[in-house]
């Protein structure tokens, strides 16, 4: 079919950061496809340089808005591995707890405000408050919850302040996490009717074979520490990152792209799934099903799907974290630091995807070299491939202009790209 | 959300608001949405035309905007330009707008090359040295805080739409950490900043057991001299002081004194 297509989407809504799209077909015939980075770069890998590794993990929070615990976290635990400390099992499972609140913060944000208006129609959730209440209800409820649990255990819903290098400033009341644990218990009515919903929409049939990497989890499913994974079958430790990451830059963004066993790869909620969906709790496993997700899933629309399915996963071993540590007797909050030259990594399962950082410190504890790899700009280059592809697919079926346009926009948006975040 | 507001019997109008952000981490427009308790009855007392992050619609008629972020490249300057010429009021939202933030510590490094170097290699990338908003335009209004606390921006709003006058609090953060009856924290063995530092959070982080960090910049008349007293008579060093007073860029003034060449202070 001979078709013409000029999609310019400048800058795109609805995603965290700046990215514009461009797509240009003539004759049916894909002249470009492209998904380009102009976010302004802001150096946090140089700012660190020569500070207090007590200020590291307080600032590193700073690169993103949205999954600053994330951050947090794996800042401490690039700090804390460079000077050889292990975490109590007490504040392992705090920390634990403390991520998974913001994993289902950022999925119910990203599928309830970013996503689910595409599906309904609606350019934001704003005009969803008057055709659709009770949904809006639901996300504010589920994200509100995830919030006050962030809040009871990091002191604050983003840049936390009780999580510190050896620990926590100070702990919840037992008697607040005990009431986060019956509020959690309360909240499946509301994800099961988020299921209900997102079962309702019809993902586009779209697919595109990816390597996706991840964490790989030994007996839970994994989001702090551990082995790398790809799906391609490449195993690193740890402290390997480099070797799974290749960060590289591009003239169309000031993020850089990564790459391995192929042109790019995929990070995030499809990727945990796909390499660790044998791991999920049996409610997250039976949401999966009915949602039609299954691995491998080469889909990347579905990793909207995936999100809400670790929203489930999230809520069901919160409650098994909360068991067990109002089960034991609390230890101190935080135990002792002594810095000493050397150097660390941590790696953490950000919402949207695998996030490493890495320190060198000297004698002192003041940092001498800093190296972020983030979700978003591995994504970076499987999203410009998959923008390619897609272009090509739906002009060949002969989609309209604003088909086209829409898809492409939702399929960036089903990366839930965290842009700045990329840029950091 | 309702069409029509009234206060005390008098209808009011909803004023049209715009967000926008420069070189930021997107946190402070995040909070926005936070509260949701209150995010609707917030949401229903101005009506919001331009929000990049969250909705796709978007109108370039709004009276007032608020910008998130501090400029770190040129094309921020004309962005930041052309919002000052459309709003009536413009508010400077966060510490990265208000202070420069956490970017603005690359500023202490002078040299820009190193600076791009460090993360780029030689792959050339366009920056410019990190400003808050105000060295560019003038500002009508500052919600400081990394990051900003959401029920400060309901009351600022609630204050635009009543046409009541918004003065942040003029005293220090230890105002309020005092008024909670919290250890010191310098009893903690932690150093903290809550006495020059302005309050309006509500001893945030002292309050959940961590000093303060400065992020929202001087208190009026703050006494830099005996903080740094105080700092030594708990035997915190001169780096550790800067370390602090540097973070968010609200005390950049200070800090250039305290390492200007020359000046002998012991730690």
């Amino acid at each position: 079919m001979k078709q013409n297509v000029k999609v310019n989407i400048k800058p795109l809504t609805r995603v965290e950061g700046h990215g514009n799209i461009k797509i240009s077909i003539k004759d049916g015939r894909l002249e470009e496809a492209n998904w380009e980075v102009v976010e302004t770069p802001r150096f946090f890998e140089a700012l660190l340089v020569g500070k207090h590794y007590e200020n590291v993990p307080y600032i590193c929070g700073r690169i993103c808005g949205i999954c600053s615990i994330s951050h947090t976290l794996a800042s401490i635990r690039a700090v804390e591995n460079a000077f050889g400390i292990v975490a109590s099992r007490q504040t392992t499972m705090f920390r634990l707890l403390l991520k998974h609140m913001e994993t289902m913060q950022s999925h119910i944000l990203h599928l309830y405000f970013l996503v689910a208006p595409d599906f309904l129609g609606a350019g934001s959730v704003l005009p969803l408050t008057r055709t659709h209440p009770e949904e809006v209800q639901v996300a504010l409820r589920l994200k509100r919850l995830a919030n006050e649990a962030c809040t009871l255990i990091g002191g604050r819903c983003l840049h936390p302040i009780r999580t510190v290098v050896g620990g926590f400033t100070m702990l919840p009341a037992k008697a607040e996490l005990a009431r986060l644990g019956r509020r959690l218990e309360e909240a499946r009515s509301d994800l099961e009717r988020a299921v209900e919903l997102f079962t309702s929409f019809t993902m586009p049939d779209f697919v595109r074979e990816t390597e996706f990497v991840s964490l790989k989890g030994d007996n839970t499913y994994p989001f702090i520490g551990g082995n790398l994974v790809s799906s391609d079958g490449v195993l690193k430790r740890e402290d390997e990152y480099l070797a799974m990451t290749n960060e590289y830059c591009v003239e169309q963004s000031t993020a850089k792209w990564s790459r391995l066993s192929r042109p790019s790869f995929a990070v995030g909620a499809l990727a945990r799934f796909n390499n660790n969906h044998a791991l999920l709790q049996p409610e997250a496993g039976r949401a999966a099903e009915r949602l039609g997700l299954r691995p491998v899933c080469h889909n990347p629309f579905m990793n909207n799907i995936a999100q809400l399915v670790e929203c489930l996963q999230v809520v069901e071993d919160s409650a098994l974290i909360i068991d067990n540590l109002l089960a034991s007797e609390w230890q101190e909050a935080r135990q002792s630091v002594t810095p000493r030259r050397g150097r660390g990594v941590g790696v953490v399962e950000a919402p949207r995807g695998i996030l490493y950082h890495y320190y060198a410190f000297d004698g002192k504890g003041r940092l001498e070299k800093a190296d972020c790899v983030i979700p978003t700009s591995q994504n970076h280059a499987n999203i410009q491939h998959d923008l390619q592809a897609l272009a090509a697919h739906y002009a060949k079926a002969g989609r309209k202009d604003q088909d086209i346009e829409l898809l492409a926009q939702m399929l960036v948006r089903a990366y839930d790209p965290c842009i700045s975040c990329s840029v950091h | 959300m309702a069409d029509t507001l009234s206060y005390l019997g008098v209808p009011l109008s909803r004023p049209r608001v715009a967000f926008f952000e420069l070189t930021s981490c997107e946190g402070c427009q995040l909070q926005i949405f936070n509260n949701e308790a209150s995010l609707l009855d917030f949401l229903s007392l101005v009506e919001i035309v331009n929000f990049r992050e969250a909705m796709t619609e978007k109108s370039d008629d709004y009276e007032i905007a608020f910008i998130e972020g501090s400029i770190s490249r040129r094309d921020e300057v004309e962005k930041l330009k052309k919002i000052r010429r459309q709003a009536k009021v413009l508010v400077a939202l966060g510490s990265c707008a208000c202070f420069g933030g956490v970017n603005r510590l690359r500023n202490r490094f002078h040299d820009l090359d190193w600076v791009k170097k460090e993360v780029y290699g030689d792959f050339p990338v366009d920056t410019a040295e990190v400003q808050p908003l105000e060295a560019q335009v003038p500002v009508d209004l500052k919600i400081y805080g990394c990051p900003i606390k959401k029920e400060e921006v309901e009351r600022v709003i609630s204050n635009l739409v009543l046409g009541k006058a918004v003065t942040p609090p003029e005293y220090p953060v230890c105002m309020e950490c005092k008024a909670h009856e919290n250890l010191c924290l310098y009893e903690l063995g932690e150093p903290c900043l809550g006495p020059i530092t302005r309050a309006g959070c509500d001893a945030w982080c002292p309050d959940n057991r961590r000093g303060c960090w400065g992020c929202r910049g001087p208190a009026e008349e703050a006494n830099v001299k005996e903080l740094e007293k105080i700092m030594r008579r708990y035997h915190f060093s001169r780096e550790i002081i800067i370390d602090r007073l540097e973070c968010f860029g609200g005390f950049a003034a200070y800090v250039d004194k305290l390492r200007a060449p020359g000046r002998h202070t012991h730690g």
